[in-house]
């Protein structure tokens, strides 16, 4: 028998070696998240999966799960403070959702909407973001980044090409490509690639291919984030789903 | 009248005179205003239609890769973006040198010719039916909408039906009623279901029914008021539209026929890749709207009308039958003078939409709408032109798509600037008309708008040079005179009159 702990007053079982995140997501139990990715280490920058333990603040995606926690997170308080992190993301890039091709298969989008998100809430920065467009099939729109950095660790960790990286820090921090002319037609990345897959906003995009698929089919046209994320989450520390 | 400038454009002494403004010119889409001068005597000595909002699409669309443009561009306006949506398509499908194939063409077409009915619809029962039903100076509460609902439910329900058709038919092609992103570089994102076409079918006979209902209404007004309807701003124009082969009318592609105001012809089947050796832009200090002209004329006569009126009034003929018999009855009508009455232009555009109705009828019974090949593409182009009968006329996209797929160079020519000359001289006529040497009452302000409604201007579409404007600043001083001006000429280079 594995132990457990509570989420929101209700008992979530975990095996050794999951976070409090996998372990509530394996339960089919949603908190809201954007860097979060089930394949890679979590690093938990992006804040949205805080959740109250024991009466503190604290990433989910980093916290390894115990025996006894009291662990609160479908709660106003912090969803209030999660919707302000989404706002602020929106505020910080140049977000046009409307004629974004990642539109209804965007993370932020989706999360927006199940955060009930109404405004920006914040005066926009409108950074000068040029996109590199010198690769012949990848499209590079530095406008939407989030700085999530799942990208980085795909390149890295899966790939083994260090395709992308950060550089700059506070407010000038931005991803940039790990090549000599700082173009990504001067690197080795491929379609196949894994950082081709996991862009959760409209950064990373294959060529000539925006908007073939119809409304309606689109990920979040079909269900909201938070029925998805349970879709996707591993049932084991693993990866692997449970039966 | 001898000090008078009879063109009405530019007053020779401004600073002498009153200015009266019709700000905002209402029931059209965007926003836009009138402005006339007249002196002590209540004559007008210049008349003027400004539009006061700026869009600048053509600038900030530069750098967007190719395929975003039909989705973008698309923005424009909340009214016609199906219109906008497939002239980037159209433009995109040269840039990847697509043929379409039968579906993807056909889903297009469906899609735009639901287009052609919601507007028209909205256009007609919403915006202009109170000025027609009710009369031009009739009572400004009731002349509205919500009058029209009150005093005539049965024609104010057929015109919300007919415009939800519209929109329905572009929801299923499309995925949204406004701003989809059904149509894509080379072909469409979706085809029509057997559900989908089963759904639409169920009403198609009503909708065509009450479009015939309402081509009655339109011919009825133009009988009843011989005089009004025929005389009201009218004024002679070259026509510019767009025909199919055959010379018949096509809404969706075809080749150019430009006539001059005695029917003439200019050039025909004109192919729209090469418009600009056809069609040039002029600019004016006082309008962010360019105002179009054809070369051969010249800027100074070479101004065209575009529209339901000159598409009816210059196809060979309309491929539907029931519009076609429309069609004729409108062209023989008192010897054919509603084929250049400004009022002529709400019977033309019920033709249409009656044409709309039976085109969307035809193709939901074609079964290539099921088919499943949906994308093609061929050589790569640098340039793409796209051109689209909207529902206010010739639209014509022209983009310049560089080796990394980027946009580099973006030029529009929208419907309501092809019409903008000519809506300056429709209602600089009702100015000498209606307002010349009398007390002004909100009833002849309305005679002004009634003008601009016949157009259906899209003034939102409409606007979108951006650092090509000349513009003309003045300085007066308290008693109004003219004490410097400074000009920025359209090579951006700027002059003081000192």
């Amino acid at each position: 028998m594995s132990d457990s702990f509570q989420l929101d007053g209700a008992p979530i079982c975990f095996e050794p070696g999951q976070t409090v995140m996998q372990a509530a997501l394996a339960a089919d139990h949603y908190i809201p998240h954007l860097c979060y990715h089930p394949e890679f280490t979590p690093h938990g920058s992006c804040k949205l999966c805080t959740v109250k333990v024991n009466g503190r603040t604290t990433a989910s995606c980093t916290l390894p799960a115990e025996a006894g926690l009291v662990v609160e997170s479908e709660i106003e308080e912090l969803n209030a403070l999660r919707r302000t992190l989404v706002q602020m993301l929106f505020a910080e890039g140049n977000h046009f959702c409307p004629s974004c091709e990642k539109s209804g298969n965007c993370v932020l989008q989706a999360l927006g909407y199940d955060l009930e998100v109404q405004a920006t809430g914040f005066r926009q920065l409108f950074p000068d973001r040029p996109i590199d467009a010198s690769h012949p099939d990848i499209l590079l729109d530095f406008n939407r980044c989030i700085l999530c950095e799942i990208c980085v660790h795909a390149s890295s960790e899966v790939d083994g090409k260090n395709v992308f990286a950060f550089a700059g820090r506070g407010i000038t921090k931005h991803l940039i490509v790990n090549s000599e002319s700082g173009l990504l037609r001067d690197t080795d990345i491929a379609l196949a690639d894994k950082a081709m897959q996991v862009c959760p906003v409209g950064v990373i995009l294959p060529k000539r291919v925006g908007f073939s698929m119809p409304i309606g089919e689109r990920r979040y046209d079909r269900s909201p984030i938070s029925a998805q994320a349970l879709e996707d989450a591993p049932r084991t520390p693993s990866g692997a789903h449970h039966e | 009248m001898t000090d008078i400038d009879n063109n009405l454009e530019t007053a020779a002494h401004p600073e002498k005179l009153r200015r009266v403004a019709i700000e905002q010119v209402s029931r059209v889409e965007g926003h836009g205003k009138v402005t006339l001068l007249l002196d002590e005597n209540d004559r007008v000595h210049q008349v003027r239609l400004h539009i006061v909002e700026f869009r600048g699409f053509e600038k900030f669309i530069q750098g967007r890769p190719y395929w975003e443009a039909p989705v973008m561009v698309q923005r424009l306006c909340g009214i016609c973006p199906v219109s906008h949506h497939l002239a980037a398509s159209k433009a995109m499908d040269m840039i990847v040198g697509a043929t379409l194939t039968p579906t993807a063409e056909k889903v297009r077409r469906l899609m735009h010719y639901g287009q052609m009915l919601q507007s028209h619809a909205l256009h007609f029962f919403h915006l202009c039916s109170p000025d027609l039903l009710f009369g031009f100076d009739s009572d400004v509460a009731k002349r509205n909408i919500v009058g029209i609902a009150a005093a005539y439910p049965e024609i104010a329900k057929q015109g919300v039906l007919l415009r939800k058709f519209g929109q329905e038919v572009i929801r299923i092609t499309a995925g949204k009623r406004v701003h989809g992103t059904g149509s894509i570089p080379g072909g469409v994102n979706k085809n029509v279901s057997i559900e989908e076409r089963d759904y639409l079918l169920k009403d198609i006979e009503q909708i065509v029914a009450w479009s015939r209902e309402s081509v009655g209404i339109a011919q009825q007004l133009f009988e009843k008021n011989l005089d009004l309807y025929n005389n009201f701003g009218r004024f002679k124009a070259h026509t510019l539209n767009m025909v199919r082969a055959d010379g018949a009318m096509d809404l969706y592609h075809g080749g150019l026929r430009a006539r001059d105001m005695n029917g003439k012809t200019l050039f025909d089947h004109y192919d729209y890749s090469h418009y600009w050796d056809v069609i040039f832009e002029d600019v004016k200090p006082w309008s962010y709207m360019k105002f179009p002209f054809l070369r051969s004329l010249g800027p100074e006569t070479g101004w065209y009308r575009v529209g339901p009126l000159s598409r009816v009034a210059r196809c060979d003929f309309i491929p539907t039958p029931l519009a076609e018999q429309a069609r004729k009855e409108f062209v023989a009508f008192n010897g054919g003078s509603a084929t250049g009455a400004t009022l002529g232009f709400h019977w033309a555009r019920m033709i249409e939409m009656l044409h709309a109705a039976e085109v969307i009828r035809d193709l939901l019974h074609d079964p290539d709408l099921q088919g499943t090949d949906l994308i093609s593409k061929g050589k790569r182009q640098e340039r793409g032109v796209g051109v689209i009968e909207a529902p206010r006329g010739t639209l014509i996209h022209h983009y310049k798509v560089d080796e990394q797929d980027q946009i580099v160079r973006c030029n529009r020519i929208v419907s309501t600037t092809n019409n903008n000359q000519a809506m300056n001289e429709a209602i600089r006529q009702v100015a000498r008309q209606y307002i010349d040497g009398k007390k002004l009452t909100e009833g002849m302000l309305n005679h002004i708008e009634v003008a601009i409604r016949a157009f259906d201007p899209c003034l939102s579409c409409a606007t979108h040079a951006l650092g090509k404007m000349p513009l003309e600043v003045e300085l007066l001083d308290a008693e109004g005179g003219r004490v410097d001006v400074l000009t920025r000429s359209s090579d951006g280079t700027f002059c003081s009159a000192d």
